[in-house]
């Protein structure tokens, strides 16, 4: 009972804010929409007992990836009147791509299927249950890195090639910058900038 | 997995009590803890600190608190009055649900989930939307440019406690905080986490955004940062959630690394003592490091800042769980 009216009410803010995401007048507000989506959808997850995946999403997408979207939305400071005007004639597009997505999603509901083997070895079947069930942060590891190490090691390098592609595409060289060198400033003795000099009075240096 | 809305086989009741007596020995705390922080810095700089208002100014936060309550709430008018308004609420409201799953004591904790660490480290990268939402929706420049710098430090310096936290998982082997704290550490793994020990101080020092790192409130520079715009109670949820922040980030580095309720030393006459008093006195001395470390260092430059987070921290955290992790793998010691 109490399960059923919290699920509803995860439920019902998620699918309200993301409707607000797409409906506000102000890009911040979108943002912001967005970022309760994320979160009610973490408590969705840890409703279904994946509270390890719940966490995740809030760390990575509310802590830090929507964090980068609030910056940059903030700082452009668009006129979004300006980009609403001819957006009616995207409309069918929009749904169109809607609608693809919506039936991929339906597909791969309806045809999933866990792989036995995961099932057995880290939940424990009915004949050879563990005594102590594993945390889903322990299942997760052991099917990870033993199972799909090679595709998640290569999703590991592909972030890695896009995190180097970004760097290097937008890091210029600048000439002219004053920038702090410690190892200079360490180095700096008295001796090599004060001079001490006796001055009679009256003569100046 | 149904265990996280049965409350633990407690009585909802129970449960509410429970909760009302945490906020009630925070806010209590946060009262105090301004009051500390002035006594020691008075007494840093040879000053008395507050001494007026009751014996030995004990009454002083209280009297503070009365006063704010009784301003006015200034919104301006060019503001976004929602967002502005839910901001400080955000932030004091994170500083509070954190404390869910801190354990003060041996089984005294309200919600004992086998993901705590994950979930403390998820409320306190959430901290930043505070901050950038009231910077945003004062919409005046000082408040604008305090909140950007803050939401930079913040999310530069998680990077390197995010690693740090790592570190301390890979010796207890659990995400569990009471399980971290029971957790028996071996001698050469307690050693490689010193090192580790004194970057998280650091780092907490920029996630609360105190001084030497309290850019975003620089008054030289910001007038006030990010809550320049903020009057009455509005700028005291601000004040509240910043020191409840500090507690808690106390309390944080005490479940980590200082062996939370556990006595110091294995002596018998300790034993007598609640595992809760232990936990007071060893948060309190991490709450005296950040008041210690304000009276003493002067205010990072910017791009230093930013230079020690993503330069200095981040490959050190890194470099030390490589070794970290070898020597454990090494030693047979992996939990």
């Amino acid at each position: 009972m109490l399960a059923a009216l919290i699920f509803y009410l995860f439920a019902g803010i998620l699918s309200l804010s993301a409707l607000m995401v797409i409906t506000a007048r102000n890009p911040v507000h979108s943002v912001l929409f967005l970022i309760l989506a994320f979160f009610n959808a973490a408590g969705l997850f840890v409703m279904l007992g994946a509270e390890f995946i719940g966490m995740l999403l809030v760390i990575v997408y509310v802590g830090a990836v929507a964090v980068l979207f609030l910056f940059v939305v903030m700082m452009l400071n668009m006129e979004f009147k300006e980009l609403r005007k001819g957006s009616m004639r995207f409309i069918p597009v929009g749904l169109l791509l809607g609608g693809v997505l919506l039936t991929e999603l339906v597909i791969v509901y309806q045809t999933w299927k866990i792989n036995p083997k995961v099932l057995t070895e880290t939940l424990g079947d009915s004949a050879a249950a563990p005594e102590v069930p594993l945390t889903n942060t322990e299942a997760l590891g052991q099917i990870l890195y033993t199972d799909y190490i090679y595709i998640f090691q290569g999703a590991g390098m592909i972030l890695l090639v896009a995190m180097i592609g970004a760097i290097v595409l937008t890091l210029r060289e600048r000439s002219g910058l004053k920038r702090q060198k410690v190892a200079d400033q360490q180095k700096r003795q008295a001796s090599d900038v004060l001079e001490i000099k006796k001055v009679t009075p009256g003569t100046g240096i | 997995m149904l265990e996280y809305y049965t409350f633990f086989g407690l009585s909802i009741p129970v449960f509410l009590v429970g909760i009302g007596v945490l906020i009630g020995a925070l806010l209590l705390s946060v009262a105090y803890l301004t009051y500390f922080e002035r006594k020691v810095l008075g007494a840093m700089q040879r000053r008395q600190g507050p001494m007026t208002v009751g014996p030995l100014g004990l009454l002083q936060p209280i009297a503070d608190g009365l006063k704010l309550f009784s301003k006015e709430t200034i919104i301006p008018s060019a503001a976004h009055r929602a967002v502005f308004l839910i901001a400080p609420m955000l932030l004091f409201m994170l500083a509070l649900i954190a404390w869910a799953v801190i354990p003060v004591g041996a089984q005294m904790v309200l919600s004992n989930i086998n993901v705590g660490i994950l979930y403390l480290f998820a409320v306190s990268s959430m901290g930043v939307y505070g901050v950038i939402m009231a910077g945003w929706a004062s919409n005046s420049r000082y408040a604008f440019l305090g909140a950007m710098r803050s939401a930079s430090q913040m999310v530069s310096y998680e990077v390197s406690m995010g690693l740090i936290i790592v570190s301390v998982l890979l010796v207890c082997g659990s995400l569990n905080l009471s399980e971290i704290v029971l957790a028996e550490r071996p001698w050469f793994a307690q050693i490689l986490l010193i090192p580790m020990f004194v970057v998280f101080l650091v780092s907490i020092l920029a996630e609360t955004n105190r001084a030497p790192f309290d850019l975003p409130e620089g008054e030289s520079e910001l007038s006030g940062g990010f809550m320049v715009e903020y009057s009455s109670m509005t700028f005291a949820l601000f004040f509240l959630g910043e020191y409840a922040n500090m507690i808690l980030m106390s309390g944080m580095t005490v479940v980590l690394f200082m062996g939370g309720w556990l006595a110091p030393l294995p002596l018998e006459a300790f034993e007598y003592v609640p595992g809760i008093v232990w936990f007071v006195l060893k948060t309190t001395l991490v709450l005296f490091f950040f008041i210690w470390a304000r009276a003493t260092f002067p205010r990072y430059r910017y791009d230093q800042l930013m230079r020690l987070g993503w330069k200095v921290f981040l490959p050190f955290t890194l470099g030390w769980i490589v070794l970290m992790s070898g020597t454990l793998l090494a030693f047979d010691a992996l939990p």
